[in-house]
């Protein structure tokens, strides 16, 4: 193939794009794809063309980044060269630069398998320009509202894109969440579920924030036997028969082990994989399910699967450990909306031992600029270890709106401190942490890049582009 | 003796946009710090309730989806009730769609006129685009210079009519209110209140919180005296709104 010059000029100028801005110093990993796709606004589909083993397209709300992390992981171990936007850049302009990055200087691709972790209502340009051979769909829930207006049009958005693929292409779907399952109803090609069938976690009555819970091809409301959190659950619908797919690839087994992460295995008919994940959090058991589905599908071997996934480490924010001294330590999870915020809250409350709060909140377009999602969380299960709290702590832009949350969510008022500052705040609560206890600091998207500056200058994070 | 009033949510599963939930927090806890019990009643689809043991009524906003799954109910059952309660001075809060059913209609894209209940004077036209972003504006109700903060996400326009009954609850300083237009947000029909201000309103506006709940007590008990609570935090977030955005 012989790529056209002002291909060529694009990935040049692409290129010497991605490594000022290494050079500066900033992750900004969106701007050389834009400019490279000003120049030659083909060059991410040409780019793409060329990956042997086609791509993985990976999207929805919540752990699409870590999905698609585990993904990777699984998929090297396999022996199988990527290009992935890793840095969690999840626009076309981002997905670009990843690209861009991947190719040599003449315009060829070396990469086996595409892995793109992509935005939700950004998968329609997406897949007019990559063919997904694999699309896999995590969950849908209420995120960053006045992006889109509603929940429904993202909805919409995502199954009009899925009406267009190719015939060959495979999508996967959770088949727990009824959103995202009806995605599956309407569509011609191969579909794989995944979801779990054990109930030994959750409850028989919802008890966290609502979502959607109504039926999705004739309005009336769904009846459920099971919950596991917001609407993912095990449904059916008595008005039109809808009901949750049967999975070809669930769980069986789950023991979770607190802040040491989780065990379980992944069952299909014919295989069962044990799999040992470090990485906390109940919600984790979905994404390395989804992981497990991708595998599966693309023929990895067992071998892979159970390595990949054992030795993935918590990613950028999501959960991340910090080390910060012998005896103390400190966590960093991203919170953006009250789903994953209550998962977070949730693994916070099963620490038995003392704990700091630091909750970072901003209103920044890459935050929401509505943060009224904060009232939809549920903050008040903080109730029951306010006894181990030693301090809480509120940062950012909206830390009054936050402080002020936690006091409407029954926590003394006169513990509750913020400090505008972000870098100030971080530097202050670790250092009060002592010996033997546990400080997570919860912050949005923006105040999680600010943090992340501070921490990389303490020494206690690596640069994220580089992760 | 202990002092107690009976909240009602109405259609809590189906009208639960952007935190409005915050707005019965709110409402719950400024009621246990001055000792009077708030008994929370949710009412949806098919349910029934009687007006006569309700001290004050809250209403979200939904997707226009499910705005359409309930409006039927609505229209007749329990919206008729609701409006001769609140005739009667019963305090109700509606928030964004919550609002424009309780209008005089909501005119679609095509022209299409859908009939609200009328307890408003006021009147709603879909618009091409969503008016979103903070809000800071002015409550004469509440005296002197009272300002309110919250955050308006919204497409519809809504207008208010001529006749005296129903007026504007604030006027805009920042943001664009009930169109856009008039500077004008929300509306009073003697103690209901409709506005398009999420945030949720009430977390940061405690005066207002206030505001319903000595309704709701003046009416049950016939005084409206209510004990002042120290709002440290209430004011630092109206504050930091004010200052950020005006
Ligand atoms: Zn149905």
């Amino acid at each position: 193939m012989f790529p056209s010059p002002r291909l060529l000029t694009a990935l040049w100028v692409g290129k010497v794009a991605i490594s000022i801005n290494r050079h500066i110093g900033h992750g900004g990993t969106s701007l050389p794809g834009m400019v490279g796709r000003k120049i030659a606004p083909q060059v991410l589909s040409t780019l793409a063309s060329q990956l042997k083993k086609g791509a993985i397209v990976v999207t929805g709300t919540n752990g699409k980044t870590t999905t698609s992390k585990m993904i990777a992981a699984i998929m090297e171990k396999g022996g199988l060269t990527l290009t992935h936007n890793r840095a969690g850049a999840n626009l076309i302009s981002g997905i670009t630069t990843a690209f861009i990055h991947s190719a040599s200087a003449g315009g060829q691709l070396k990469s086996d398998l595409g892995i793109i972790e992509v935005d939700e209502a950004t998968v329609p340009p997406l897949t007019k320009e990559v063919k997904p051979r694999v699309l896999v769909v995590t969950n849908f829930f209420r995120d960053q509202l006045d992006r889109f207006g509603e929940l429904d049009k993202t909805v919409d958005l995502v199954n009009g894109a899925i009406q267009k693929l190719p015939p060959q292409s495979t999508i996967i779907l959770n088949a727990d969440d009824p959103l995202v399952a009806s995605l599956g109803a309407k569509y011609t090609g191969r579909v794989i579920y995944y979801g779990i069938e054990s109930r030994s976690y959750g409850n028989r009555e919802m008890t966290q924030s609502a979502e959607t819970r109504f039926c999705r091809l004739c309005g009336h409301s769904l009846d459920y036997d099971w919950y596991f959190f917001g609407q993912l659950g095990h449904y059916r619908c008595h008005h039109c028969g809808f009901q949750r797919p049967r999975p070809h690839i669930t769980i069986g087994d789950i023991s979770l082990k607190g802040e040491d992460g989780s065990s379980f295995y992944v069952e299909t008919q014919e295989n069962r994989w044990l799999i040992n994940l470090s990485t906390p959090g109940f919600y984790n058991i979905y994404n390395a399910l989804a992981a497990v589905a991708v595998a599966w599908h693309t023929k990895v071997a067992d071998q892979a699967i159970r390595l990949g996934l054992e030795g993935y480490k918590t990613n950028f924010g999501r959960m991340e450990r910090l080390e910060i001294g012998e005896g103390r330590k400190a966590f960093l999870a991203l919170i953006k909306n009250p789903t994953g915020c209550d998962e977070v809250i949730r693994t916070i409350t099963q620490n038995e031992g003392p704990k700091r709060l630091l909750i970072m909140i901003q209103d920044n377009a890459a935050d929401g600029r509505d943060i009224s999602w904060l009232w939809d969380a549920d903050f008040e299960s903080l109730e029951k270890v306010a006894s181990q709290l030693q301090s809480l702590t509120t940062s950012g832009l909206r830390g009054e709106d936050m402080a002020l949350r936690l006091t409407y969510a029954g926590l003394p008022v006169q513990q509750i401190e913020h400090k505008a500052n972000i870098d100030e705040a971080i530097r202050s609560t670790i250092k009060a942490t002592k010996t033997g206890e546990t400080l997570y600091i919860l912050p949005t998207y923006t105040a999680l890049l600010a943090a992340k500056t501070t921490l990389t200058r303490l020494g206690y994070s690596s640069k994220y582009w580089e992760e | 003796m202990v002092t107690s009033l009976r909240l009602l949510h109405l259609y809590p599963d189906l009208l639960n946009l952007y935190g409005d939930r915050g707005n019965i927090i709110t409402l719950k806890r400024r009621c246990q710090w001055r000792n009077i019990e708030l008994a929370i009643t949710e009412a949806s689809l098919g349910d029934k309730v009687d007006f006569a043991n309700i001290d004050l009524v809250f209403m979200g906003g939904g997707s226009d989806r499910e705005q359409t799954l309930l409006f039927q109910d609505f229209k007749e059952h329990k919206g008729p009730a609701l409006v001769e309660a609140t005739e009667e001075g019963l305090p109700l809060l509606s928030v964004c769609g919550g609002y424009q059913l309780l209008g005089q209609y909501y005119k679609t894209h095509d022209g299409d006129e859908m009939p609200g209940l009328g307890l408003f004077d006021a009147w709603t036209e879909a618009g091409e685009s969503r008016l979103i972003g903070n809000v800071i504006a002015q409550v004469p109700m509440l005296g002197g210079k009272t300002t309110l903060v919250g955050f308006e996400n919204h497409s519809g326009r809504t207008y208010l009519g001529s006749s005296q009954s129903t007026t504007a609850l604030a006027k805009v300083l920042r943001g664009h209110g009930n169109n856009g237009q008039d500077k004008s947000e929300g509306a009073v029909y003697k103690n209901a209140l409709g506005t398009y201000l999420h945030g949720p309103i009430l977390p940061k506006n405690p005066a207002l919180a206030d505001w319903l709940l000595s309704k709701a007590l003046e009416r049950r008990f016939g005084s409206s005296q209510i004990d002042s609570l120290p709002d440290c935090w209430e004011q630092k977030a109206h504050q930091a709104i004010i200052k950020r955005f005006s």
